[in-house]
């Protein structure tokens, strides 16, 4: 295998680059907000240099760059990328600098450690997304937790401290779990092929061939911190509280990617690792996904906090995407890979648009608000497109991935029932009802607070300039989505076409 | 047999600390720059004896009539040791100067003490380890109470003093008993005939006693009693020692006596024993430690934990395992001392700010304390990729290996447990504001052990093979 350095590159810039804000001076705030803007940026242009190296009709990982790191326990630092995870780096990168210059003017506590964390983050985000090694996948899944952890509990709302450590504990309880599974299956791999290896390429080889009874459990311990993660109906209740009380750098960050790392890991480890298993309870995961999408939904409708609404339906949307995975049919995990990045930068960019009414007037109550349309023409239009983006509308991305994964989730033989897409499809009409309900609330209507007048000024260019990206993106998605469709579709085929070759079903 | 020249030349360690403690016995008594002289030599002793001890790791031998082992695992200790002493010694150099009048017998007994450790850690005979524990035990009752107008620090002498000389009186029996059934002392014969001595009950009873009376010493549940009020009573410095070297050098002995189990594959009889300390160690050291709101008997309940993790290893007793636990040990060590360091630094003259409370916006006070405290709490949290981690990961792929996978799982629910009170002290520092108004005196000495602390933390968590391949170079 070819030696490729680019990947390394990629993780390194965020690292250093937040080494070297340590030692800027807190003073100069402009510095290091700028600084942190054009390292991101950097990091976004090596990204897209990736995605111009990378052939995507290929099913091998790529790029791939490995280094014997712990001898000990034969750990290597390996990284590599197929198309899920090279459109998920894009997503990172991308989402990443927008979001630093979206706290220009909101943060102005401690822009230093700021700066230091977003970039760490990055860093810790990108190394979820490219590791080959399951230990590794590991360390950066763990490591990634502790900027989160600063970024809420510093800089977030009245309960932040209870946000950031309930954030904590969640992730680290499933996370811990998962640690004893991986260590279980590299032990078994030496038991097997007599060296002990968390190497993913080895295990892809190895886990299913673990006895069913067995392999089940391996499947629940990293289902469980990957359900935490994305978050799966039961375990969500820690996202509402951290999507609120972040800033919203923080949500944003929350939103765009690391719930996408829940369910990258679904992709990536379970259903390869496990196809017994992930075959087993795909109907069951299936119903969860969906308990979500309506859950979420409902919940959604009956929230006064716009925050708290758009986290909700974050529940839903990410109810969607899991059913995508589960129904495993390559138009339904297409679409779950789709709708990944859809849900990244539609629910993004509403936290960026709840958050610039935040900055203005500092409240978030829907009934503050109304009649806003006639103070913010600009902003009204955009928040409009954004919302008609998550809802689903056909020529939107939204639409795209929703369609895809109702239309596999239909033709899906390990789901073998129509019901699932019936009572899936009821979220999309939901998420309609909340979210126009909403924006009829806050936009349309007569102006019912006076203050507004006098508080709210329309987008100005820095936001526009957040925002507009984004938008060019909701549009191509969503009229011409086979430039992203095409650069994960061998990947997603490759994957499925392992769960097949393992158990009874034929997958389509 | 005499001992011969060379096998003196061998011990030179032993030597060097021997001579150390005699000199700095003169110099006290007729220097009077003592308080200068003394910590600076022990400094340069320590370290001169930890990198001895490094670059003589592969010259095993076991001397004078099977009775004391150079190189190999008893390098490895003597190393952890040394340079805990050292990191030790240096915070004490400003720290000590505040209880008035000068203690120089402070550092001649921490030098006794990694005498006695050493001694333990090379031990060949039984009469050898209990020789090394009381030298040990002795140094730390005396530290503990070290300041002896402070009424805590009396109670925490003297509650010690009692608790471990009834767990001496343990390890006493049971080696009496030993040796009233396998008819020797030397450790080597007793490994060889381990499987058929274990038939024996009596020989049982005595090998039963003989970990009891070491558990107390490691701080495990259900003899953890003395270890929050001797934490929280003892000087701050002297804390980091026991909590940190001292568990080490109990720790020595147990992976000593279970040699038989380790290295001959005897089956492991005691396992059930280890599972069970363990498991208790670990879920009550977590629990009783969030509900603590002085920082070093928190850290005492922490420490009770970590004896538990560590037992892990001591259960599933494989090669891995122990490798694993001396591994944790030497990042428990760094990450510890670390941590007494920065309570010794902010607890201020009269001892008194080492209360949760203290702590609270310790970032806006001094940034650089806070970073570092902070590294500490997620390292011994267990976060990678720093030491505390890897000490934990290689405990739980031993305890794995050897099919005890419910006691991993136990283990890393402890750690999720344990979270919660380690972020507490982040909590506190970064995401409030300041509770009382105080002036922290940094000293430059104290800063610096902690530095180094921080630095070895982060190191042995980035390229962890530097310490694990010397570890399982000589492990059996």
């Amino acid at each position: 295998m070819q030696e490729n350095l680019i990947l390394t590159y990629l993780l390194l810039i965020p690292i250093i680059g937040s080494l070297i804000v340590l030692f800027l001076s807190e003073e100069q705030k402009k510095i290091i907000r700028w600084f942190g803007l054009i390292i991101s940026t950097i990091a976004f242009l090596i990204s897209l240099y990736a995605y111009f190296q990378y052939n995507s009709s290929d099913s091998q990982f790529q790029l791939v760059h490995k280094i014997l790191w712990i001898k000990s326990l034969n750990i290597s630092y390996h990284v590599g990328v197929d198309g899920i995870s090279l459109i998920l780096i894009l997503l990172t990168t991308f989402i990443t600098p927008l979001t630093l210059l979206s706290t220009w003017k909101a943060i102005d506590k401690n822009v230093k450690m700021f700066t230091f964390s977003m970039l760490l983050l990055e860093a810790g985000m990108l190394g979820v997304f490219m590791s080959l090694d399951v230990f590794l996948f590991y360390i950066f899944w763990e490591a990634m937790l502790i900027p989160m952890y600063f970024i809420i509990g510093i800089w977030g709302g009245e309960r932040r401290i209870y946000a950031s450590i309930k954030f904590f504990l969640y992730t680290m309880f499933g996370s811990l779990l998962m640690l004893v599974a991986i260590i279980w299956l590299a032990v078994y791999a030496s038991n097997q092929s007599g060296s002990f290896t968390t190497n993913l390429l080895d295990l892809y080889k190895i886990g299913p061939t673990i006895p069913f009874e067995i392999q089940k459990w391996m499947f629940l311990a990293f289902f469980l911190s990957f359900a935490i993660k994305v978050p799966v109906f039961p375990f969500h209740t820690w996202l509402p509280d951290a999507h609120v009380e972040a800033p919203t750098a923080g949500s944003v960050i929350l939103a765009g990617v690391l719930l996408k790392m829940g369910t990258y890991g679904l992709i990536r480890f379970c259903l390869p690792l496990f196809p017994q298993s992930s075959v087993h309870y795909a109907s069951i995961i299936s119903i969860l996904a969906i308990i979500g999408i309506i859950y979420g939904a409902l919940v959604s409708m009956v929230q006064p906090d716009m925050k708290k609404l758009v986290a909700y339906s974050s529940v839903s949307h990410l109810g969607f995407v899991v059913l995508g995975i589960f129904a495993m049919t390559i138009e339904s995990m297409q679409g779950a890979i789709i709708q990944m990045i859809n849900h990244g930068l539609s629910t993004g960019a509403l936290f960026l648009l709840v958050g610039v009414l935040y900055e203005r007037t500092h409240h978030r109550e829907i009934e503050y608000y109304g009649g806003i349309a006639k103070i913010v023409p600009l902003y009204s239009t955009i928040l409009m497109i954004v919302l008609l983006s998550s809802i689903g509308l056909p020529g939107l991305n939204g639409f795209v991935g929703e369609f895809l994964i109702l239309l596999g989730s239909f033709k899906s033989n390990v789901l073998n029932s129509w019901w699932y897409t019936v009572f899936a499809a009821s979220g999309v009409i939901f998420a309609a009802v909340y979210l126009l309900w909403m924006y009829q609330r806050v936009v349309f209507g007569e102006i019912k607070n006076l203050n507004l007048k006098n508080e709210l000024t329309d987008m100005n260019n820095r936001e526009l300039l957040i925002l507009i990206p984004i938008l060019i993106f909701i549009v191509w998605i969503g009229i011409y989505p086979t430039t992203f469709l095409k650069l994960t579709e061998v990947s997603a085929q490759s994957i499925l076409q392992n769960v097949s070759n393992n158990t009874f079903y034929f997958l389509k | 047999m005499p001992a011969s020249i060379s096998e003196y030349s061998m011990i030179m360690p032993f030597i060097i600390i021997g001579i150390l403690i005699l000199l700095s016995i003169v110099i006290e008594i007729s220097s009077k720059k003592s308080e200068i002289i003394i910590p600076w030599l022990s400094i340069l002793t320590f370290f001169i004896i930890a990198l001895y001890s490094l670059l003589n790791i592969n010259q095993n031998e076991i001397l004078f009539n099977g009775m004391l082992e150079v190189g190999g695992k008893a390098a490895i200790f003597n190393f952890i040791f040394n340079l805990g002493a050292l990191l030790v010694t240096i915070n004490s150099i400003d720290y000590i100067k505040k209880y008035g009048s000068y203690y120089g017998e402070y550092y001649i007994l921490i030098q006794s003490s990694v005498l006695g450790m050493m001694i333990m850690a090379g031990a060949g005979d039984l009469i050898m380890i209990f020789l090394g524990l009381e030298l040990m035990s002795i140094c730390f009752y005396v530290l503990a109470g070290i300041n002896r107008k402070k009424l805590f620090a009396n109670e925490a002498s003297m509650k010690y003093f009692l608790l471990g000389a009834f767990a001496t009186g343990f390890i006493v029996y049971g080696i009496a008993l030993i040796y009233g059934i396998s008819g020797t002392t030397n450790l080597s014969s007793i490994m060889t005939n381990f499987s058929s001595l274990i038939s024996n009950i009596i020989f049982i009873t005595g090998f039963v006693l003989f970990l009891v009376g070491f558990s107390f010493k490691i701080a495990a549940v259900p003899f953890h009693m003395w270890v929050p009020d001797v934490y929280q009573g003892s000087a701050t410095t002297v804390t980091g020692l026991m909590s940190t070297i001292g568990k080490s050098a109990a720790f020595s002995v147990l992976i000593l006596s279970l040699t038989a189990i380790i290295a001959f594959k005897t089956p492991n009889n005691f396992r059930n024993y280890f599972a069970v300390i363990s498991t208790l160690s670990m879920l009550a050291g977590s629990i009783i430690a969030i509900s603590q709101n002085n920082l070093k008997r928190m850290l005492a309940y922490s420490s009770i934990a970590h004896a538990g993790y560590m037992s892990i290893g001591l259960a599933a007793g494989n090669i891995t395992s122990i490798a694993g636990i001396i591994f944790y040990l030497a990042a428990y060590t760094f990450i510890n001392l670390g941590a007494f360091g920065i309570i010794s630094i902010v607890e201020g003259e009269d001892d008194s700010r080492t209360d949760l409370d203290s702590f609270t916006g310790l970032n806006s006070k001094n940034p650089l304390l806070a970073a570092l405290m902070s590294l500490f709490m997620f390292a011994l949290a267990g976060i990678p990729p720093l030491a505390g981690f890897f000490g934990k990961y290689y405990v739980f792929v031993g305890a794995i290996e050897s099919g005890l996978t419910w006691l991993a799982i136990i283990g890393v629910l402890a750690s999720v447990i344990s979270v919660y009170f380690y972020l507490r002290v982040v909590v506190l520092m970064y995401f409030k504001e300041p509770a009382h108004n105080f002036n922290i005196t940094l000293s430059p000495y104290s800063l610096a052990s902690v530095i180094i602390c921080s630095v070895l933390v982060i190191i042995f968590g980035l390229v962890p093979d530097l310490l694990m391949n010397l570890i399982t170079s000589v492990v059996y």
